[in-house]
């Protein structure tokens, strides 16, 4: 017992002497700001690491990363190859790139945004709308609930935030794009995210998790405040090196006529954690969560979200899917919270796991909460292998046993991709499957879309 | 000269592929030549889809004796996408639903596959939309079919007219059709026996496995036999279905207990 407790204090010691080094070198900051980041370290040196004793971390077990000396990532002039391979050029509005959790200015496209658009990072943010950030950062994702947040609070200074004004629509994709080189030293980064719309504002913004080779720790929060009909179209691609570990929370607010779509996807990393919550905080605001999970060899990701339904007449729509291989582990708790006012919620979540080995594990969890007596909530969960009597059907066709099991893999997951709108995303995750599988020579998988779309025309 | 038949089936075995399975098929005969239009009666249970999934190579059947020889060669050493290629198509008894693949793009993926191993050049949309494009008109079918995920949410009756579009596409040489009339109302009906009807040539020949003779007034079988117990008990013509539709299988069985 004793050697334990001695352990859990070696882990934050880690990131306790990190942070006096950053608390150090950080410079000024205001004050609201130095004593967020406070909180957040306080409350991490308070509770540390979670074990799998809690039941929210019962099928993640952190210690590998609680054990890791990780040093503060530095930038390191590295990473353009990789920004050559995920930048979205032309066809982002705007693209923060950051390295190593820092942002870099000449790798960064700000583009032309509409007139009041921000998109940009912290130090400036603070400089042009600091008053709004005092009263917006840290407000959404609350350090006591998630001991990673905490963590990340505690080391807030080169975060995105991006702003769009009442009633402004940014039509192309704001990307924001945080790689990870490879350094001698497992390092660890921990990146902030700031979106504000503005009532009846609309966006795009996409979050790309990238990284080469190695071992680090990306720890990620964002925070989402979409006022009143604010509409907010949002992927999160991750694709760290296959050894990192990703913990993310994404925490956001729905105001009244608010519509928020989240796509999701899951690819790299060796383990992941992501949180996504959504509290539909205004009647008829509308959540969908959609994620893929598309993971083999030893990876393990564990996707939590939460739909908190604390108004009425709100619906929500929430389909996760797994694709595991290897001896992939996935973890999916939805949990659906209806207030006793929420009345006339309508909320659906499914849940599917397609397992390509006899190795692969899923565990799937709904989680209904409901107080309210007048509401609609419906959750489906099934896992299983590649149906054999769909294989068959192919096979009679002439479709090869590969390429049969390839095309039921990947219509699995296009049931998430098509209804992906960012072109680069959806292109992102197609060519990735397909290059997982290989591409057999007579089924060209990747031309599903275009086909479909000539046939239309017939 | 004697012609070699299409399918030449001795004295055929198969169980279900499990521990301890049920044998199902206990020594078929069976020889279909080209230009000819076979049909197999029988009861549930008799075992005649039983032998049209064993043909198409479906695994969850075990031979366990006799030989199929098909077009000349061993066709229990090939696999189903190789019997498919070499022209042997099955409709479905219950077609499957394949959620996120369209019919369109599944069928040019097959008809793709066939043409490849027959040493063709692959066809092209535009090609390939102006092959199904009489298709549909022979099968009644609306072009936004085409769209839609391989038989996700179709009625009965559209899941089988969607398998006679599919063979009319493929063209197949061995057609086994496996109780494409159950669930089929007498339009459809009509609709799905003359998409098979128009592929009736001298180079290919048709198996229509069928509990009620109805589906043979429209589809007129060349010969007809009866299955029973995992055996063709006897053969004849169309007579015989006709037989089988005014008398029921009861005599067929007090004939077997004669014979046996």
């Amino acid at each position: 017992m004793k050697g334990q407790v001695m352990t859990q204090l070696a882990d934050k010691n880690t990131h306790l002497s990190n942070f006096s080094q950053f608390d150090q070198s950080a410079g000024h900051a205001p004050a609201w700001l130095d004593s967020l980041r406070r909180s957040g370290i306080d409350r991490f040196e308070q509770v540390g690491f979670p074990s799998t004793r809690e039941e929210r971390w019962r099928y993640t077990n952190v210690a590998p990363i609680a054990r890791m000396p990780f040093k503060l990532a530095r930038y390191d002039g590295q990473g353009t190859d990789l920004l050559d391979r995920y930048s979205f050029g032309d066809e982002a509005a705007s693209e923060l790139v950051f390295v190593n959790g820092h942002f870099v200015q000449q790798l960064s496209k700000l583009g032309r945004l509409s007139r009041g658009v921000f998109a940009g990072h912290l130090p400036d943010a603070l400089d042009s709308r600091g008053q709004q950030l005092e009263g917006s950062l840290g407000r959404l994702a609350d350090v006591e609930a998630n001991p990673f947040v905490a963590l990340n609070t505690g080391f807030i200074r080169d975060g995105a935030v991006i702003h769009i004004p009442r009633n402004v629509e940014v039509d192309q994709p704001i990307h924001l794009l945080f790689i990870s080189t490879t350094s001698r030293e497992p390092a660890v980064s921990h990146p902030r995210v700031l979106i504000m719309l503005e009532e009846g504002a609309s966006g795009t913004v996409v979050e790309s998790y990238v990284g080469g080779r190695g071992l680090y720790f990306t720890n990620a929060v964002t925070e989402i405040s979409l006022e009143d009909r604010a509409q907010l179209d949002h992927c999160k691609l991750q694709q760290e090196s296959g050894e990192a570990f990703h913990v993310s929370t994404t925490q956001i607010r729905l105001g009244a006529d608010a519509r928020f779509v989240s796509h999701a996807a899951t690819l790299g990393a060796k383990l992941s954690r992501n949180d996504l919550n959504a509290v539909l905080a205004g009647q008829h605001a509308d959540a969908t969560l959609n994620g893929l999970v598309f993971i083999g060899g030893e990876q393990h990701c564990d996707n939590h979200t939460m739909l908190d339904h604390a108004e009425p007449n709100c619906p929500s729509h929430e389909l996760y899917k797994h694709v595991l291989d290897g001896k992939a582990s996935g973890v999916f708790k939805g949990k659906i919270l209806v207030r006793s006012g929420a009345q006339k919620t309508d909320s659906k979540q499914t849940s599917k796991a397609l397992l390509l080995s006899d190795d692969a594990v899923m565990n799937s969890m709904p989680a209904l909460e409901i107080y309210a007596d007048d509401v609609k909530c419906t959750h489906g969960s099934s896992s299983g292998p590649v149906d054999e009597e769909q294989v068959f059907y192919l096979r009679q066709r002439g479709v090869g046993l590969e390429a049969a099991r390839h095309l039921m893999t990947y219509a699995f997951a296009a049931d998430i991709t098509r209804r992906i709108k960012v072109e680069r995303v959806r292109r992102r995750l197609e060519e990735y499957m397909a290059l997982q599988h290989g591409l057999p020579l007579d089924l060209r998988i990747n031309d599903l879309a275009s086909h479909d779309e000539a046939v239309k025309q017939l | 000269m004697t012609i070699e038949p299409l399918l030449e089936i001795k004295d055929l075995y198969a169980r279900v592929a499990a521990p301890g399975g049920r044998e199902i098929l206990k020594g078929v005969n069976l020889t279909i030549n080209a230009g000819e239009v076979h049909a197999i009666m029988g009861k549930n249970g008799s075992g005649k889809s039983t032998l049209a999934q064993v043909l198409a190579g479906r695994e969850a059947y075990e031979v366990t004796g006799g030989s199929v020889r098909y077009k000349g060669q061993d066709l229990l050493e090939l696999s189903a996408e190789e019997r498919a290629r070499e022209g042997i198509f099955l409709a479905f008894q219950y077609p499957v639903e394949i959620p996120g693949v369209s019919t369109s793009y599944f069928l040019k993926a097959a008809v793709n596959a066939v043409r490849k191993h027959r040493g063709q050049d692959e066809l092209q949309t535009k090609d390939f939309i102006n092959l199904v494009k009489d298709k549909m008109k022979l099968l009644h079918m609306d072009p936004s079919f085409m769209n839609r995920a391989i038989n996700e949410g179709f009625s009965g009756g559209e899941k089988k007219r969607n398998e006679i579009f599919q063979m009319a596409v493929m063209n197949p040489t061995l057609a086994l059709m496996d109780e494409t009339d159950s669930g089929l109302d007498v339009d459809a009906l009509k609709t799905v026996a003359e998409g098979a009807e128009s592929l009736r040539r001298d180079d290919n020949a048709i198996l229509v496995v069928t509990h009620y003779e109805r589906l043979l007034q429209y589809i007129v079988p060349d010969i007809v036999h009866i299955m029973l117990d995992g055996k063709i008990l006897m053969t004849g013509d169309k007579a015989l279905a006709a037989k089988v539709d005014t008398q029921g299988y009861d005599w067929v069985d007090r004939q077997a207990r004669q014979v046996g």
